[in-house]
């Protein structure tokens, strides 16, 4: 018996308005509502809700199983411009077949800059989604995928039984994804690793005409999946394949649909993550170096490859300590939502120059844009920073300081 | 393939951006084994001219015979302001000297003469003050008429309006031609739009830039510097640097702005930066030569170039040579060429200043900038414009 795990990220950054050097000092608001709230009830519409009451049709009619992250600024947006939506998350999660795994709360890069920042947007992520689906999230799953050694480690000092990542062949070297592996200098977590080829075929090949597959039906790819050797399947893809990335007249929703019947034809099931991790390892696997689920390479230069994005993500962490001293809450708000990974991709250069534009989306058109806006807004905040009034526990620190 | 073409300038004999065009595209024929006969008007008797001109032949060999025609021609656009003189009412004249329309027929006529006595497969002529020749010479030829237009009426008048006799021979040259050669998609779209010219007959033909390495001393001031290099005429949108001035230096006083080439609106300019209070600040240099608009480049740490209409813009191109990131107009056809550019709307002084202060600011910004400016760079040439010239002749001479 193999058993297949699906897992959908859902995610939404909170786009940023066009922001002057003239606004530095003068307006405090970031974010691009208008274009936000267009964005969420464009794919709410097109994706998040058809999408999931498709599932929860599978769920209860063919007993198909799912999880999810929702992203901390994706359930922001949920709340704020579509209450629809996040209610049909919540329909889901009555159902007892889907699970919610966390992430960090602002889809942050934080695990490359701030061990502290990422610890505490994971708690945040953590008590959220317990708060909004009443399940205490068991798996870890990192922005982007961005995975090595010492987040795993980190994961299970924080009580997780399990962690994504890619299933990239240069650390498997000839092993297969398809099995549960253990984190190098791990204890008990369980590593469960994208089958990136399988995954692909729906999130990016699906309606490719040029792809000897095409057109790809149920039956074909029941027939694949069948022929896998090992425990598990994991399908992990972007949630917005769904009628967003492809389209409803490709013919995604169908072949979701008639999926869950054809598997019946063989000796296939659907597990959660944490049913998935209950199986035994096979073996140890090590990942010294940081990969991501991201690009050929795998690797985290599409947010931090070239020299305008290290210095918007350097300047970015440098105010970490005194912002959180301040204490306030607006401050700490606005900082930890530049944070999200979206702002450094738009910086990318590398798609940009390709000309790649089936890959390369910005909403700011180019990604010199991109960091003017987001650079000018570090500005503005550098200089809130100045004229805030020190917290409570900060002014005792100073005056601690005085009497020494 | 033989090619008899018509320009009005010919470096080192030039004033603006058509003489090295001229050159650079030729350079780029002549490689491709075309034979190049280049006629020119005859320059002013008070530059040495001769010299200078045999010294271009021997730059491309026997394959580009340079011809002179004589003509009492002064450079190609000297002016009044142009606003000025819609105001006043006035005709051409103040814009392009009185003698110049005798100067077009007469060029047209000595053009039908050499293309009696010349052998040739086609005919190109650049601009308007040689479309009349062009015209002239297909008509003693029979040959087939190239017409390139480097730009039109409503880009040196800013689109504020336009002398109708110089739009009439505009019109009349492009009309007459077998192919119409812009040098970008912005020029093939104002052609269509407001010469009526049919769209499958206009092929772009992108300008490029010579690779020569400048060899002068860098010159840095102690401030930050921000450049504009070009005719101040209300074409190159002179006026919005200065506005933009002003606005940075509200956000960082100690910024200087160096204003580089002259025009009839530099008084203007000068008074609208004194008036500003900013006066300290914009420096004027006054028109340069050589080696010093290479220095000028070097000396700032960014060019703006923000044109109201224009046809390519190779001020761009010279400045990301010279190692200086740059701001353009998005009214420009440089613009097509440049994906990796700050570009902003000519009108839009906020935006214009909120970019010059980023690049003044973030040094990963600019060098990320330049640097993939250069590779930019590296990959237009005039051999490829030349290559895009090359089918459009054998197009028109159905080969």
């Amino acid at each position: 018996m193999t058993s297949i795990c699906f897992y959908f990220q859902v995610h939404q950054p909170s786009r940023l308005r066009h922001y002057s050097v003239f606004d530095i000092g003068k307006n405090h608001y970031y974010f691009d509502d208008k274009k936000n709230k267009e964005v969420i009830e464009k794919v709410a519409g097109k994706c998040y809700l058809p999408t999931n009451a498709l599932i929860l049709d599978l769920i209860k009619n063919k007993n198909v199983k799912a999880s999810y992250s929702i992203s901390g600024t994706a359930l922001d947006q949920f709340e704020r411009f579509a209450p629809d939506v996040l209610e049909s998350f919540q329909r889901l999660a009555d159902t007892g077949n889907v699970e919610f795994l966390t992430e960090t709360e602002h889809h942050a890069l934080a695990s490359l800059y701030s061990k502290k920042e990422f610890v505490e947007q994971i708690n945040l992520h953590t008590k959220r989604i317990k708060n909004l689906f009443g399940q205490k999230p068991k798996i870890f799953r990192n922005t982007e995928l961005i995975y090595n050694n010492e987040i795993a480690k980190l994961a299970e000092s924080m009580g997780f039984k399990g962690i994504l990542a890619e299933g990239w062949d240069p650390i498997l070297e000839w092993r297969s994804p398809n099995f549960v592996y253990r984190p190098a200098g791990t204890k008990k977590i369980k590593l469960l690793l994208k089958n990136y080829k399988l995954s692909d075929d729906v999130a990016f090949r699906f309606s490719n005409k040029g792809w000897t597959e095409w057109p790809l039906t149920a039956p074909k790819y029941a027939a694949w999946l069948n022929s896998v050797q090992g425990q598990v399947i994991n399908l992990f893809m972007d949630y917005e394949t769904f009628g967003e990335h492809q389209w409803e007249d490709t013919g995604i929703f169908n072949f979701m649909r008639q999926l869950p019947h054809e598997v019946g034809n063989y000796n296939i099931d659907f597990k959660t993550p944490s049913e998935a991790i209950k199986m035994d390892s096979v073996a140890e696997l090590s990942v010294p170096n940081t990969i991501s689920w991201a690009d050929l390479e795998r690797d985290t230069s599409a947010w931090t490859g070239n020299r305008m994005q290290q210095s918007a993500l350097t300047e970015l962490y440098k105010l970490e300590n005194e912002i959180k001293a301040t204490g306030d809450k607006e401050l700490i708000s606005d900082w930890r939502n530049l944070q999200t990974s979206d702002h450094f991709y738009y910086m990318c250069i590398k798609y940009f120059s390709d000309g790649d534009v089936h890959k390369y989306f910005n909403p700011y058109n180019t990604p010199y844009d991109a960091y003017i806006i987001f650079m000018n807004i570090i500005n503005d905040i550098s200089q809130r920073l100045k004229n805030s009034k020190p917290s409570a526990y900060a002014r005792f620190l100073n005056l601690m300081r005085k009497i020494k | 393939m033989k090619v008899l073409m018509f320009g009005w300038e010919f470096p080192p004999f030039y004033s603006g951006g058509l003489g090295p065009a001229c050159a650079g595209l030729t350079k780029g024929l002549v490689k491709k084994g075309v034979e190049v006969t280049f006629v020119i008007p005859r320059k002013p008797s008070d530059i040495k001219t001769h010299v200078n001109l045999v010294s271009a032949e021997e730059v491309f060999g026997e394959k580009l015979i340079i011809k002179e025609i004589p003509s009492l021609l002064t450079p190609y656009i000297n002016s009044e302001s142009y606003k000025d003189m819609l105001k006043k009412g006035g005709g051409g004249s103040e814009l392009y000297g009185a003698n110049l329309f005798e100067e077009v027929k007469r060029y047209a006529l000595a053009a039908r003469k050499i293309a009696e006595q010349e052998s040739f497969d086609i005919i190109h002529a650049h601009d308007w003050l040689t479309f009349l020749a062009g015209i002239e010479a297909k008509k003693v030829s029979k040959k087939p008429l190239v017409t390139h237009v480097h730009a039109t009426e409503f880009d040196r008048t800013g689109r504020q309006g336009v002398n109708q006799h110089v739009y009439d021979i505009e019109k009349q040259g492009m009309e007459a031609a077998d192919a119409v050669t812009p040098v970008s998609h912005f020029t093939k779209e104002l052609i269509v739009q407001h010469y009526g010219i049919n769209p499958d007959k206009i092929h772009v033909v992108h300008n490029a830039v010579e690779f020569e390495k400048a060899d002068v001393e860098p010159h840095k001031l102690p401030q930050k510097t921000v450049l504009f290099l070009g005719r101040v005429t209300i074409q190159k949108g002179p006026d919005y640097f200065i506005d933009a001035a002003k606005k940075v230096i509200e956000v960082y006083p100690d910024v200087r702005f160096v204003v580089a080439g002259s025009g009839d609106m530099t008084g203007k300019m000068i008074e609208r930066a004194s008036h500003y209070g900013i006066g300290d600040k914009v420096l004027f240099t006054g028109f340069l030569r050589g080696p010093d608009i290479d220095r000028a480049y070097r000396m700032a740490d960014v060019y703006v170039m923000p044109s109201v209409s224009e046809p390519f813009g190779l001020t761009p191109l010279e400045a990301i040579k010279n190692g200086t990131p740059v701001i353009i107009s998005k009214q420009s056809g440089v613009s097509e060429v440049l994906k990796n550019a700050l570009k902003v709307d000519f009108w839009d002084v906020n935006e214009l200043a909120n970019k010059i202060c980023a690049v003044l600011r973030h040094q990963p910004l600019k060098d990320e900038l330049l640097s993939q400016e250069q590779r930019e760079l590296g990959s237009i040439s005039w051999d490829k414009s030349a290559d895009t010239c090359y089918d459009v002749y054998r197009k028109v001479l159905g080969r």
